[in-house]
């Protein structure tokens, strides 16, 4: 290589770091892109939403007919569970959607080709992915479910009776449907990890949490039971509810979640690498 | 070779070394080997990249993009074929081909978007996925308007400027030098073709890449658009960068390109100079006009020519100008008209696919590889 210097056509204008690209740069970029679409503002703003006029709606009901209630409803009503049925079922959605999107979108547009040329060890692209919408999605579905709860119990007012944070079994039920949320919507994106297309990743991911459930319970008796505990619909109520004696506890079926979650994710990753872009 | 000089000498007051000398490359695996050494200390690499671009004179005589052996097969399909090239920098590479020849997909492998079923493809001596900063090495416009519809042109440059840390300043310089500077807030989908595609190229020349890839960037674009296109083109080479341009239109190549790399049916066919390549083709031939042109045919004929009436002119294959006009004054023939008319760039691509494709259709199988 010769050392001659010649004129400066070529001088470089933008220069060269030291080291190499790694989270922290994909982490940014990937927060860039999630922020300059319109599709994530109005999912987050559903998410939060849905909850909040789910419990609202709710309460108020509840509390305009309490004294018209039989007894045994009364007994039976779960002040907890009501105000954040909405955005366990909301959130499961419209997260859920979200997390399809921030992979799907890449591969419906062509972007995905100018994320992996930037950054070509595409397991990073998807952590750095898996990082900056599993943070989003826990603050926003933590909000949702604390300002749900909150407002619910707020309408709640005498004679009906309402819960606070320091029930028995209220701050798990609020901060575990955001941590639920948080975990259902990662499964979402790794969904479309597998199946690239949004109508055909929102087609199974809506068949897991939905339809599955339905064709579960044509089952027998106790066969029902046993599957039926491990769907995450089922591991989302458990969250929220006092769960039947046959369903796992909450933390055990959020554990399961997790686990299919990051199956999911790891299958993801692999196909990434494996398959052209 | 000659005319290759000249025209390229009208672009740029340097003189590039490469042009003096195709034969006396030496081996790409120097490069690599040094690369490669200089991987143990991080600051080193980075050093060595800065020389190679700050002193555009320094690397020339090594290839940049060097693809050996390269195949894609998709099932029964072959879209690839043993490709073996390479792309050196101060020219514009142009890479000619039929659509559906490969082009893309070989575009593609060297980006490390589709991997090669055999062979390999390399660029500054590493393979893509191994590059330290890719944006910094290598910028590519694959795909026109391969931009998420919602997000505005600055949202698009920006979330790869932060991929590989590059200013944001560098968003808003590109964003104005490639006139997009009025509408970088608007949502992409609103753009029109054209629009896309010059974000597209500021894309590809975010991070000041030594190495630019565009598949068919023309396309779409109006006449306006194709010109700067060009100059773009030429310019960039003329900094010294390696530039390697895609098309399946042999005019677009015959004026934007020094070099061609040119494929038929994912084959590789030929890589020569553009010049080269219309003086080689058998599609060359003289226009003679003369009131005795029967006479000078018979001639001709005798003399061994290829002739043919066309319009009223004789053409003639076969025999030169010089030879033609001293035969017309041996026989006291007066001449209107002696013409010689160089094949245009797309004769001699439509002669060589065509060439290649009798080849192979004779020749299956056995044949594959030995036509380098």
């Amino acid at each position: 290589m010769s050392m001659t210097t010649t004129d400066t056509a070529g001088t470089r204008v933008v220069a060269t770091p030291v080291g190499r690209y790694g989270m922290a740069d994909l982490v940014r970029s990937e927060w860039t892109k999630l922020r300059t679409v319109r599709s994530t503002i109005w999912t987050l703003g559903m998410t939060a939403f849905t909850g909040l006029a789910a419990s609202a709606i709710a309460m108020a009901v509840t509390r305009a007919h309490w004294t018209a209630m039989s007894a045994g409803n009364r007994s039976s009503f779960h002040p907890i569970e009501v105000s954040l049925t909405g955005a366990d079922l909301g959130g499961t959605l419209m997260l859920g959607i979200l997390g399809i999107l921030v992979v799907s979108s890449e591969y419906a547009t062509g972007t995905i080709r100018a994320t992996l040329a930037a950054a070509p060890r595409r397991p990073m692209v998807l952590a750095a992915k898996v990082l900056v919408f599993g943070t989003v999605s826990l603050v926003v579905a933590e909000f949702g479910a604390f300002a749900s709860f909150l407002l619910g119990q707020a309408l709640l007012t005498a004679p009906a009776p309402h819960a606070t944070l320091s029930s028995p079994g209220a701050l798990r039920a609020v901060a575990g449907i955001g941590l639920f949320l948080c975990v259902v919507g990662l499964l979402a994106l790794g969904i479309a990890v597998l199946v690239r297309h949004t109508a055909g990743a929102i087609s199974a991911y809506v068949g897991v949490i939905l339809v599955l459930p339905i064709i579960v319970s044509a089952l027998p008796g106790s066969l029902q039971y046993q599957i039926e505990r491990l769907l995450p619909l089922e591991i989302g109520s458990a969250m929220i509810n006092n769960p039947p004696p046959d369903a796992f506890g909450p933390w055990t079926g959020f554990g399961i979640l997790c686990g299919y979650t990051a199956l999911t994710l790891a299958v993801g990753a692999v196909l990434l690498v494996r398959r052209d872009a | 070779m000659t005319l290759h000089q000249e025209r390229y000498d009208v672009l740029t007051t340097r003189r590039p070394a490469e042009s003096a000398g195709r034969g006396s490359n030496p081996p790409a695996s120097d490069l690599y080997a040094r690369r490669r050494g200089s991987h143990t200390d991080q600051h080193e690499t980075a050093d060595a990249r800065e020389h190679d671009r700050q002193l555009p004179g320094a690397g020339e005589e090594d290839s940049v993009i060097e693809a050996q052996h390269l195949t894609k097969r998709y099932g029964d399909k072959v879209a690839v074929d043993d490709l073996s090239f390479t792309v050196r920098p101060g020219i514009v590479t142009g890479f000619l081909g039929p659509n559906g020849s490969g082009k893309s997909t070989t575009m593609r492998m060297i980006m490390g978007l589709d991997h090669p079923t055999e062979g390999q493809v390399t660029v500054n001596g590493q393979h893509y996925r191994d590059l330290a900063w890719p944006l910094h090495e290598v910028g590519a416009l694959l795909e026109a308007k391969a931009i998420h519809p919602g997000r505005s042109a600055r949202g698009h440059l920006r979330m790869l400027a932060e991929a590989n840390r590059i200013p944001l300043r560098r968003v808003e310089e590109l964003l104005e030098l490639v006139g997009l500077g009025s509408v970088a807030g608007q949502r992409a989908g609103k753009f029109s073709l054209g629009m896309g595609q010059r974000l597209g190229i500021a894309a590809a020349l975010l991070g000041d890449p030594g190495v630019l890839i565009f598949d068919e960037p023309v396309n779409g674009l109006d006449p306006d658009g194709i010109r700067w296109v060009r100059k773009l083109l030429k310019g960039l080479a003329a900094e010294g960068r390696t530039v390697f341009v895609s098309s399946h239109l042999m005019s677009e190549m015959a004026l934007t390109a020094d070099e061609v790399v040119v494929i038929g049916r994912g084959r590789f066919l030929a890589q020569q100079p553009v010049a080269e390549m219309t003086s080689r083709s058998t599609a060359r031939f003289v226009r003679v006009r003369s009131p005795e042109l029967l006479k000078l045919r018979a001639a001709l004929d005798e003399q061994g020519a290829e002739t043919a009436f066309e319009d009223g002119a004789l053409i003639v294959r076969g025999m030169d100008e010089v030879a033609i006009g001293d035969l017309a004054a041996s026989l006291l023939v007066t001449l209107h008209e002696l013409a010689p008319e160089s094949a245009s760039l797309e004769d001699a691509f439509m002669e060589l696919t065509e060439e290649s494709i009798e080849y192979h259709g004779a020749l299956q199988g056995p044949a594959r590889g030995g036509d380098r």
